[in-house]
């Protein structure tokens, strides 16, 4: 039983360790940060054994946390007081060793570390691999399970990104004020693509896909708790988190096969998730910002609405001109062009499709063939066939060869 | 890759249209743009409503609406990247304004901001 809070308490309360630790020593010494809150885990998990959970087990954690963090700096500052006494480092000036681990100061101290970790200057996979290290708690070997890779590639990913931290002289601080947006920008692109990394992630292991995205939904919820960072984009880019993950349920059958939106049972929607996004989408309405996460969030709130209504359709088709005026994707695109099909014709969609010259696609294949369904079932299945030559992943594989299969039976 | 402003002309904007038809130019407005976009080919742009419009004059003179003397006016243009003025031309083929008797679309290069053409 004790033993069995230990990972739950990890999950939660390492990173929370880690960023208030950094936060006190610097980019620098972040692996002995690291090390210190593994350490305190490990302490856990030999005591807790032996003598069971103490009553309040997270301020266990957090009193061996500071004492091993008071022993570091303690011994860091003799070492600099009679060994490197000459070198008159900063460190012996802040003689102070206590650390706060006070929710206010863990809350602070995660958000800033939240910037820090979105610098532009780290390219975006490490900022994801970062976040999902050090503001999410996750293993080294789960990074490399979402990325589908091995933990090697996964470390030195890692590594490569502590040292841009350090060449680049990253602090761990909140923006100016006026910088704050721009910044914004980074931590919001991260947050959604650690969200998508979750949510289309091939992985078979279910739990750790919606914990991808569930932390990405935690990320921004702090944020939009923090006055200086709830702004409208902010709370749009939650909205349409919500929206997405209310159909989590839904998107994969009992095979751990992927189900595509039609073929969804609309009754393991989750609704209370789509409230929750509902009541996002509210909150971002205040101000004259108008983001792409705003028109994202729209369009996903449209998808929870199943019937295929001439509003529903005419509203995703405007929402998707605006968005690729905003922010051009092939993706954005082909919707866009489905939408087209949905909302005026599909012959304006084909005309129109035929246009977009995304022949590396296999997802414009797939669309191609949705259009010719029913208008000529030979022309579809020829695209088809094309998607299926094109797809890499095994479950866009066989979501098309279930499409295939379907048109060879009438 | 170029810079084409494709700029709209109303051969008589003093016609009034309909709410319903407004809307429905709306859309198909948007539409066009929303394909151009679709292609990754749109820069910007800007409507120009008739409302809160002058005409000023040589001689500082100050007249109502955007019409001078010609009827014509502008109705609102878009930036579209385009390899040549041919691919921009195709790209004004579908706009909904040319649905109007005698209004154009006018295809003109943006100079670049280095000083070359």
């Amino acid at each position: 039983m004790q033993q069995e809070i230990i990972p739950h308490l990890f999950r939660q309360e390492y990173s929370k360790i880690v960023s208030v630790l950094c936060r006190r020593f610097g980019f620098e010494q972040m692996e002995i940060a690291e090390d210190i809150a593994g350490d305190t885990f490990l302490a856990a998990a030999q005591s807790w054994a032996m003598n069971g959970a103490p009553p309040n087990p997270v301020a266990w954690l957090y009193h061996v946390a500071k004492n091993k963090a008071r022993n570091h700096l303690q011994h860091n500052s003799v070492f600099n007081n009679k060994v490197a006494i000459e070198l008159k480092n900063e460190l012996t000036q802040n003689a102070d060793t206590e650390i706060d681990l006070s929710p206010q100061n863990i809350s602070d101290s995660q958000l800033q570390m939240m910037f820090a970790i979105c610098h532009p200057a780290i390219p975006p996979e490490a900022q994801v691999g970062l976040a999902l290290r050090i503001l999410c708690g996750f293993g080294i070997d789960e990074i490399a399970e979402a990325f589908l890779t091995n933990k090697a590639t996964i470390n030195k990913r890692l590594y490569r990104a502590k040292e841009k931290l350090r060449e680049e002289n990253i602090r761990i601080e909140f923006p100016s004020l006026a910088e704050i947006n721009n910044r914004l920008d980074n931590v919001l692109t991260t947050i959604y693509l650690l969200f998508s990394e979750g949510y289309y992630s091939v992985s078979q292991d279910k739990t750790l896909r919606t914990g991808l995205c569930f932390e990405a939904m935690r990320l921004c919820q702090m944020l939009t708790e923090n006055p200086a960072t709830d702004q409208p984009q902010v709370n749009a880019l939650l909205s349409l988190m919500y929206f997405h993950a209310s159909r989590f349920e839904a998107r994969f059958d009992k095979n751990g096969e992927l189900v595509l939106y039609d073929d969804q049972d609309t009754r393991l929607w989750n609704w209370e998730l789509v409230s929750r996004g509902g009541y996002y989408l509210e909150r971002s309405h205040k101000g004259d910002t108008l983001s792409k996460y705003h028109l994202e969030a729209a369009i996903a709130f449209w998808n929870t609405q199943k019937d295929d209504t001439k509003e529903k359709w005419e509203s995703i088709l405007q929402l998707y001109n605006r968005l690729l005026q905003i922010e051009y994707s092939p993706v954005a695109a082909l919707n866009r062009t489905y939408a087209l099909a949905k909302a005026n014709s599909r012959e304006e969609a084909i005309a129109e499709a035929e246009k977009l010259k995304l022949e590396n696609d296999h997802f414009y294949f797939v669309l191609l063939g949705e259009l010719y369904t029913g208008l000529d079932d030979k022309v579809a299945i020829e695209h088809f066939e094309k998607a299926l030559s094109l797809a890499k992943t095994q479950t866009d594989k066989q979501a098309i060869q279930k499409k295939l299969d379907k048109l060879g039976r009438k | 890759m170029e810079e084409y402003a494709l700029i709209m002309r109303h051969e008589d904007g003093m016609k009034v249209a309909s709410p319903e038809q407004m809307q429905i130019w709306m859309k198909q407005t948007m539409d066009w743009i929303g394909g151009i976009a679709a292609q990754n080919k749109f820069v910007s742009g800007t409507g120009l409503p008739f409302a809160d419009a002058c005409v000023v004059h040589a001689n500082k003179m100050v007249t109502n609406g955007p019409f001078g003397e010609i009827k014509e006016t502008i109705g609102g243009l878009i930036i579209v990247k385009a390899e040549s003025v041919e691919e921009a031309a195709e790209f004004a083929k579908g706009c909904p304004v040319l649905q109007g008797e005698g209004n154009t679309v006018e295809v003109r290069k943006v100079a670049k901001r280095d000083g070359t053409h």
